[in-house]
C-alpha cells in the first residue's frame, strides 16, 4: 500500500517522495508541497478532515481528498 | 514638477503588506475599483527624501505569478504590461520572515520579467523570537536586489525603504532564473519565434488560461500556434519551474539564512491545540460571536441614544429658527430626520468592522475556516465560505467578492446566492430599532433579552443561508473539480493603525454609499408626503373644522388633525393605501408599506422613511422611537408595532432580498442575470409567506 500524507498521525513527520501532479492544483506545488520537502500533521479537523499541514515551513490545510495523492515516506 | 516614481507592492496573503502600505502612505491612500471589475484598487501618495513623490500601489496578494483568481490576475495584468499608466518603475516585494522561502518563490517571477525589484523583509522583530539570523549583504548579491528590513510593528526600517525606492535606478534588472532551464528545445523554438519577447513573459501568457483581462490580446493570440503543447505537459512544466525555483532558493538560503531551532518559541502550537481542538475550537468561536453580539449592542447605546436625541434636537431648532417656508420644512422634516436615520448606525456599523477586521487580522479567521469546512461541504459549501458568511454580517458586497478564493464553481455560486442572508448592518437598523419597541426590557443569566433576539436574528440568517446552500446543492447540477487550500498563518496582534484605518474607511464608505440613497429617497418622500391632488389635501383645514367644529377642540389639536388628513390624502398616502390590502394580513399599516416598498432600493432606508414620514407636520421634537410607538394600528386599535406586527417585521427583513447593490454585484460575479434575478423573487416571496405565518400565529 502506498503511504500518503492522509496517513500520518498528529505530530508524525515525513518526506515527499512524489505528488500526482494532476490531481494536485499548482497553488499547492507553490505553496512547497513537492518531493523532497518534509511535512508534518499538526492537527486534524472532525473526522480527519480537513488536515491541518506543515509543508517545508508553510503552515496550511488541505482535505483529506487531495491529501491522498502525496506519497510520502514516514520518518 | 518632479516625475512621480510608481511603485507596486506585492506578496503573498499575510505577510503584512497592507501594514507596509500603511507604514508609507498614512492617509494618503484611497480606494477605488479597477476598472470594468470589483476588484479592490488601493493607492496612495508616499513622500520620498529630496522631494520625491511615490505613487504607490497596494496589488492583491498573490502566492505566485499563475493566476488562479480574478484578484490575482490583476496583478499579472499590470506587470506584463508596459503601456499601463501605472506600470511600475520599481516593484517591492514583501515578504514574511518566517516564512521566507516560500515567499521567495514570487520574488524569483518579479525578478524574472527584468522589473527593478527591491525585497522587504517584514516582521524583523520577530527575527530573535524564531532563532533567525539573515546575512543581508551575501542575499542581496544572490538575489540580485537591494533588501530594507522593516518591521511596521516596531516601525523599524521604512525610512531606509524610502531611500531604496528614490535611488530606484541603481537596482539590477538581472532575472533570477535562466527561463529556457525549464525545457531548453521548447524554449529555444519560442525564442526563436519572438526573439525581442522577454522569454519568461512569454511563458506566463502561454501558461495563464484565465485571462480575464486585456493584457496584450495580440501578443497571446501571436503565441497561439505554442500552445500545442498539452494542458497536462504545460502543467508538468510549470511545476518543474517550480522545484527548479525552489532549487535556487534553497541553495541561496543555505548560506543566507540560518535557522537556529533551540531559541525558536512557537506560540503558534499551544494556541492552535486550543483554538483549533475538536470541541474547545467550536466553544469558542461561539463564545467569540456571542460576546460581538452583545457587544454591538450594549456598547453602542450611549452614542446611538445620543446621535438620536441630537438630531430631534437638531430638527426642531431648524424650523424655529430658520424662516417657516417650504424649504425650512423640507430641511427639519424631510432631510435632517432622513440623514438621522443613517448617522445613528455609525457606532453599531463601526464596532462590527472593527471585530471582523481584528478576527482577520489576528489569523483566527482560517483557523476558522479549518474549523468548519468539514460541516460546511454537507451543506454543499466550502469551509471558506465562512469569510463571506461572517463578513456578510457587515456587508454583503464585499463579502460577495470575498468568495472569489473558493476554487470550485459550484460551492462559490452556492455561496454567492445564500450570503445575502446573513445579517448585514443594513437590516441592524430595521432590527435595533424594532427590538427595542416589542421586546421587553429584561435580563437572563446576564444577557439582555434584547441582545438575544438580536442574536437569534442573526443564527435565523445563517440557518436560512446553510438550508438553501443545501437545497441548492441538491438542485444544481454543476460538475467543477474541488480542491481546498488555505493557508494557516502565524497568530499576530492585530496593528492598531491597520484595524483603525480599515474601520474608518469601511465605516466611511457604507455611511456615503448608503447616505447617497437614503438622503435622495427622503426628499422624494417629503414631497410625495406634502403635497396631494384633489379636495381632500387642499382643503384639509376646512374640513377638519366642520368636521370637529362642535367638538371644542384647541389650536394644537386641530392643527394636528390637519396633518394627518393631509398625510393620508398626500400622493404617498394614496400610494400607501394602494398597497395596504397587500401587507395588512402581516399587521402593517399604509406608512410601513411605504418603508418596505422604499426599502427595496437599500434595506436601511426603512428607519429614515419613517423618520420623514412620521415627523411632516409633527411639532414636537420627538425621537424616531418614540414616534413608532405612539402609533396607534387604524384597524384593531392598540399600538401599531405589536409583538406580533413587530416578529412579522423582523422576520420579513429577516429574508427578503432588499437590496439593489447586492443585485448588482450578484450579477457582475455570476455574469448573469439569472441569479439575481432568483434571489430577487425566491428571497421576498419566501419573506412575505414567513412574515404572514408569524403574524396570523401571534396576533
Amino acid at each position: 500500500m502506498q503511504v500518503t500524507v492522509a496517513h500520518l498521525k498528529r505530530g508524525q513527520r515525513g518526506i515527499i517522495t512524489d505528488v500526482s501532479s494532476i490531481h494536485i492544483p499548482l497553488k499547492l506545488l507553490e505553496m512547497g508541497c513537492l518531493p523532497g520537502n518534509f511535512v508534518e500533521l499538526v492537527q486534524l479537523a472532525h473526522f480527519s478532515d480537513p488536515m491541518y499541514l506543515n509543508i517545508n515551513g508553510t503552515h496550511l490545510a488541505i482535505r483529506k481528498e487531495t491529501a491522498l495523492h502525496i506519497l510520502i515516506e514516514i520518518l | 514638477m518632479s516625475k512621480q516614481i510608481n511603485v507596486a507592492l506585492i506578496g503573498n496573503p499575510n505577510t503584512g503588506k497592507t501594514s507596509v502600505f500603511n507604514a508609507l502612505t498614512g492617509l494618503n491612500q484611497k480606494v477605488g475599483n479597477y476598472p470594468g471589475i470589483t476588484v479592490e484598487k488601493k493607492e496612495g501618495i508616499c513622500k520620498l527624501p529630496r522631494g520625491v513623490k511615490a505613487h504607490i500601489i497596494d496589488l492583491p496578494g498573490t502566492y505566485s505569478l499563475n493566476a488562479s483568481s480574478l484578484d490575482e490576475n490583476v496583478v499579472i495584468e499590470l506587470l506584463l504590461n508596459k503601456n499601463d499608466k501605472d506600470f511600475p518603475d520599481v516593484a517591492v516585494v514583501v515578504s514574511d520572515v518566517e516564512n521566507l522561502k516560500r515567499n521567495l518563490l514570487l520574488f524569483t517571477q518579479i525578478k524574472d520579467l527584468e522589473i527593478p525589484t527591491i525585497l522587504v523583509i517584514n516582521m524583523a522583530d520577530r527575527m530573535s523570537y524564531k532563532g533567525i539570523t539573515l546575512d543581508i549583504p551575501y542575499l542581496e548579491e544572490h538575489l540580485n536586489t537591494k533588501i530594507a528590513l522593516v518591521s511596521t510593528r516596531k516601525k523599524n526600517g521604512i525610512t531606509e525603504l524610502k531611500e531604496l525606492i528614490t535611488n530606484y535606478k541603481e537596482l539590477s534588472t538581472a532575472p533570477c532564473m535562466n527561463a529556457s532551464a525549464i525545457d531548453p528545445e521548447y524554449f529555444l523554438n519560442l525564442q526563436k519565434a519572438f526573439p525581442n519577447q522577454l522569454l519568461y513573459k512569454l511563458w506566463l501568457v502561454i501558461t495563464q488560461d484565465v485571462n480575464f483581462g486585456k493584457t496584450d490580446r495580440n501578443e497571446i493570440d501571436a503565441v497561439a500556434e505554442f500552445k500545442t503543447k498539452s494542458k497536462a505537459d504545460l502543467k508538468r512544466l510549470q511545476q518543474k519551474e517550480t522545484i527548479k525555483r525552489y532549487q535556487f532558493i534553497n541553495n541561496t538560503l543555505k548560506e543566507g539564512q540560518t535557522i537556529d531551532l533551540n531559541t525558536a518559541k512557537d506560540l503558534r502550537i499551544k494556541l492552535d491545540r486550543i483554538l483549533t481542538h475538536k470541541i474547545w475550537g467550536y466553544v469558542i468561536f461561539f463564545l467569540i460571536l456571542l460576546t460581538i453580539f452583545q457587544a454591538i449592542y450594549d456598547w453602542s447605546s450611549v452614542p446611538m441614544d445620543f446621535i438620536d436625541s441630537s438630531f430631534a434636537a437638531l430638527s426642531e431648532w431648524t424650523k424655529n429658527s430658520l424662516p417657516a417656508g417650504a424649504f425650512t420644512s423640507l430641511l427639519a422634516e424631510g432631510i435632517i430626520p432622513g440623514l438621522g436615520g443613517i448617522v445613528i448606525f455609525i457606532p453599531q456599523i463601526a464596532f462590527l468592522f472593527l471585530f471582523i477586521s481584528v478576527l482577520e487580522e489576528s489569523g483566527y479567521m482560517s483557523r476558522v475556516v479549518f474549523l468548519m469546512d468539514r460541516g460546511m461541504r454537507r451543506f454543499g459549501l466550502s469551509g471558506k465560505s465562512v469569510v463571506p458568511l461572517i463578513s456578510g454580517t457587515a456587508c454583503a458586497i464585499p463579502a460577495i467578492m470575498a468568495t472569489r478564493n473558493i476554487e470550485s464553481w459550484k460551492e462559490r455560486l452556492i455561496t454567492i446566492l445564500v450570503t445575502p442572508f446573513t445579517t448585514c448592518s443594513a437590516r441592524l437598523p430595521v432590527y435595533l430599532i424594532i427590538i427595542s419597541l416589542v421586546i421587553p426590557d429584561g435580563r437572563f443569566l446576564g444577557l439582555g433579552y434584547q441582545a438575544m433576539t438580536l442574536m437569534l436574528l442573526y443564527l435565523i440568517g445563517f440557518g436560512a443561508a446553510l438550508v438553501s446552500a443545501m437545497l441548492l446543492n441538491k438542485i444544481l447540477k454543476i460538475k467543477s473539480k474541488t480542491f481546498f487550500v488555505v493557508e494557516m498563518p502565524n497568530y499576530k496582534l492585530p496593528l492598531f493603525k491597520n484595524v483603525v484605518l480599515t474601520v474608518i474607511e469601511k465605516t466611511k464608505s457604507f455611511v456615503f454609499g448608503a447616505g447617497k440613497i437614503i438622503l435622495a429617497i427622503s426628499i422624494v418622500l417629503w414631497f410625495l408626503a406634502s403635497y396631494g391632488p384633489g379636495e381632500e389635501f387642499n382643503n384639509a383645514e376646512e374640513i377638519i373644522k366642520t368636521e370637529y367644529a362642535d367638538q371644542n377642540l384647541s389650536a394644537e389639536e386641530i392643527h394636528e388633525h390637519v396633518a394627518s388628513q393631509k398625510l393620508e390624502h398626500s400622493f404617498l398616502g394614496i400610494t400607501g393605501h394602494a398597497i395596504e390590502p397587500a401587507i395588512r394580513p402581516l399587521g402593517y399599516d399604509w406608512k410601513i408599506g411605504i418603508a418596505l416598498v422604499s426599502s427595496f432600493a437599500a434595506r436601511e432606508v426603512f428607519v429614515g422613511t419613517l423618520a420623514t414620514i412620521y415627523s411632516v407636520g409633527s411639532d414636537d421634537e420627538e425621537t424616531i422611537k418614540n414616534r413608532m410607538a405612539g402609533e396607534v394600528n387604524p384597524i384593531l386599535g392598540g399600538p401599531l408595532f405589536t409583538f406580533a406586527s413587530g416578529i412579522s417585521l423582523l422576520l420579513f427583513y429577516a429574508f427578503a432580498m432588499q437590496c439593489m447593490s447586492t443585485l448588482a454585484i450578484v450579477q457582475r460575479e455570476t455574469n448573469s442575470w439569472k441569479w439575481p434575478l432568483l434571489q430577487l423573487v425566491i428571497m421576498s416571496a419566501f419573506a412575505y409567506i414567513i412574515a404572514l405565518i408569524a403574524f396570523q400565529l401571534l396576533k
